[in-house]
């Protein structure tokens, strides 16, 4: 299975997202994640979906699937363009008085933050790829992860150039 | 202009230049339902929703216009779902109205409230909640622009029941403005030069189109491709009648229960050109062994067909009504000799057909159903059009009726819907009140929808249902026989239903055939009845459809029969 990050311009309407999560789940496509906001422009929301594929062909389906609906402007495969990839996790650990000085270290290594600590845990946020946020989450299991939130994949290409205009 | 939201809806079925709608009224769309009175919009009451879309997607295949619904919220509008896969699977334009509870209701399981947006998301091309007036206008120009452009199919529009009496300031728009979507589906002429160098090289092409041509009318662009070339055609379900079912090097339906040639001259040829299909598996067989020796042509005006059930190595991606005019003009423009070069090829597969054509026997007990197909076939015109149900009748009509030009095979291919005859007969009917339409279904199917014979009597719309009537859920007992050690589980109906007296309890007229002896004279009649008639005509429960090939075996792996067997 070979992953890519498509970026998908939607028209900013209702349904719109129906439409897609929709039409994932009658083509039976394996979604990793999916995530959606607002972007410089007011009518049109940008959806950015991680998917995984056995083939070129399953790929080539995803994209011209997703095509096919009426609200999507604009589909670009940001895992064939030269882009930049980033997710951000919020961990919710158990803290002592006593790891907490070993928590932070952890945190400081991966350049994530502190953004909230009461006496029986800490909240870490963190940007990062995949592979980096997999890590920290493997260090601090040492120290009980009560509760993740990851946002999924989002990416943006390098260079001046938006996708629109691709 | 001022007016209601119930009154825009029809002002704008007006513009679109709607002549008729099928539905069936309540609490939701009663105040459209007043607007359609007031305005004496013409409306056909089916008995059922599922009988209203059915007839309208009826009506749009046979007129090549959207077909337009109107039902209520909730059930009425869950009534509709299989009408609406039907019309999608075969590509069918048309926009469907569904009243909504009222705003301040939606979303707290109202009385009679549905999430039809949700439940018919994957099966419309496009579908809209209306909460404001305001928006209808719009919504409708794009609903209908949708439909019918590019890969036509079903569109549905929710409407809140307040929006209908909400006034608003009508302005219906010139133009639709969509940013993912033009509906202007020109592509590459690269593409098609390809596909002309590809045919120089080629020694045994066969052309296999599907209903994509009729969809865009292109049957007399391909007719003359078809006569300048000496191509060998086959055809999918929903590509009969494009090219005459008797001319010569017209193979006929390619498939599971395809002829003999069509199948063996797919697996024989080295280039096959498929125009305006979908390469359904009921057509491929097993995709490994489907024409092994053939480069593929796939000419398609959407994109995700490409490649989706098989690898095309020429695909030309684009409008019918673009791609063949101008495929058809560098062919001519070629300066070859198309005719001459696959004259051999041309014969080769013509004797196959001919050595092994669709056959029966016949017997002087009992009537045969292709052999009442055959009769019903040679006794009516060239315009007749032809609905059919689900199941053996429908591959019977298929194989046996003499189909002549398009948008006069009208049957559910890719969803396969036991019910969708009847109603879209009324549907074909109305759209073509000049034409003579027949209705070929089973025993099994009629009952899925019977309900429409009381609308074809109350309306006095001269539809002529021949019955194919064997007491079995035939289909299914030919693949039990088959497969299934003759286990006839549940296909084995009683027998008790009297069909003739239950179309006259409707209001319809009706008779019925028994012998072989008395077929053409009482058929010859009940056909020239005027206004709707049912022929209840008995039927062998055991007759199988052939040629099969089994599910998932190679096209020329094929179970022969008829005459020959």
């Amino acid at each position: 299975m070979k992953k890519y990050i498509l970026a998908v311009l939607v028209d900013n309407k209702p349904g719109v997202l129906t439409h897609v999560s929709g039409l994932i789940s009658r083509r039976a496509f394996n979604i990793e994640s999916i995530s959606a906001g607002y972007t410089e422009d007011e009518d049109v929301t940008r959806i950015n979906i991680e998917v995984s594929v056995e083939d070129d062909r399953e790929l080539e389906q995803v994209v011209n699937q997703l095509g096919k609906l009426i609200d999507v402007i604009k589909i670009v495969n940001l895992g064939l363009v030269d882009s930049i990839v980033r997710e951000l996790v919020l961990l919710k650990v158990r803290a002592t008085k006593g790891s907490l000085a070993d928590i932070r270290n952890i945190v400081d290594i991966f350049r994530g933050n502190i953004v909230d600590v009461s006496p029986e845990n800490v909240v870490i946020e963190l940007t990062g790829s995949q592979s980096k946020i997999n890590a920290i989450c493997e260090m601090l299991e040492d120290f009980e992860i009560i509760e993740i939130a990851r946002t999924g994949a989002i990416a943006l290409s390098r260079g001046p150039i938006p996708i629109k205009n691709m | 202009m001022q007016m209601n939201g119930a009154q825009a809806i029809l002002e704008s079925l007006k513009r679109e230049n709607v002549d008729l709608v099928f539905g069936y009224p309540g609490g939701a769309v009663l105040d459209l339902y007043d607007a359609v009175y007031q305005a004496r919009f013409p409306h056909i009451l089916t008995r059922h929703e599922q009988g209203a879309v059915h007839a309208a997607d009826g009506y749009a295949r046979a007129t090549g216009k959207v077909g337009v619904v109107f039902a209520t919220s909730g059930p009425g509008a869950t009534n509709l779902i299989t009408g609406i896969a039907t019309a999608n699977m075969d590509s069918v334009p048309l926009v469907c109205f569904t009243g909504q509870v009222t705003n301040p209701l939606i979303g707290k399981d109202s009385f009679q409230e549905a999430d039809i947006v949700g439940i018919t998301t994957p099966i419309t091309k496009h579908n809209y909640l209306v909460k404001k007036a305001s928006e209808l206008p719009r919504v409708i120009k794009e609903a209908f622009f949708i439909a019918r452009t590019g890969r036509p199919g079903p569109v549905v529009i929710d409407i809140a029941k307040d929006v209908f009496t909400t006034m608003l300031d009508y302005e219906y728009p010139q133009k639709v403005k969509l940013r993912g979507y033009k509906g202007d589906f020109t592509g590459d002429e690269g593409q098609i030069r390809d596909v002309v160098e590809a045919l120089g090289e080629a020694k045994r092409p066969v052309f296999f189109i599907g209903g994509g041509v009729t969809l865009s009318d292109q049957t007399e662009v391909m007719r003359e491709i078809v006569k300048n070339t000496g191509i060998p055609v086959v055809s999918s379900l929903m590509g009969l009648g494009c090219i005459p079912a008797k001319q010569d090097g017209f193979l006929g339906m390619v498939g599971m229960h395809g002829s003999y040639a069509a199948n063996m001259a797919v697996q024989k040829s080295d280039l096959l050109i498929g125009i305006g299909v979908r390469f359904d598996d009921r057509v491929t067989g097993k995709i490994d062994a489907f024409a092994p020796n053939a480069k593929i042509v796939h000419f398609e005006v959407d994109k995700a067909e490409i490649n989706k059930n098989i690898f095309s190595h020429y695909p030309v991606i684009g409008d019918l009504r673009w791609s063949l005019p101008i495929f058809n003009e560098q062919l001519q423009g070629s300066g070859e000799d198309y005719l001459n070069r696959f004259a051999k090829w041309h014969k080769q597969v013509v004797d196959m057909d001919r050595e092994c054509p669709f056959s029966y026997k016949t017997n002087d007990k009992v009537i045969m159903p292709q052999q009442l197909i055959d009769t019903v076939s040679s006794m009516v015109d060239e315009n007749t059009i032809v609905v059919t149900d689900v199941g053996q009748h429908q591959m019977w009509a298929a194989q046996f009726f003499n189909s002549r030009n398009p948008r006069q095979f009208i049957t559910s291919g890719g969803l396969g819907t036991m019910g969708y005859g009847l109603p879209a007969a009324l549907g074909a009917k109305l759209g073509c009140p000049d034409k003579k339409v027949v209705l070929f279904t089973g025993d099994g199917s009629v009952m899925m929808n019977c309900q429409e014979m009381s609308t074809a009597a109350d309306n006095n719309i001269d539809i002529k249902v021949v019955l194919l009537h064997n007491r079995v859920l035939g289909m299914v007992t030919q693949w039990q026989r088959m497969f299934y050690g003759k286990r006839y589980s549940q296909t084995l109906l009683g027998g008790k239903t009297d069909y003739v007296k239950l179309a006259q309890a409707m209001g319809m007229e009706a008779c019925r055939i028994e012998k072989p002896q008395e077929l053409e004279a009482s058929l010859e009649k009940a056909l020239n009845v005027k206004g709707p008639m049912l022929i209840d005509v008995m039927l062998p429960s055991n007759e199988d459809v052939l040629p099969m090939v089994a599910p998932g075996a190679q096209l020329d792996n094929m179970v022969l029969g008829g005459a020959e067997a």
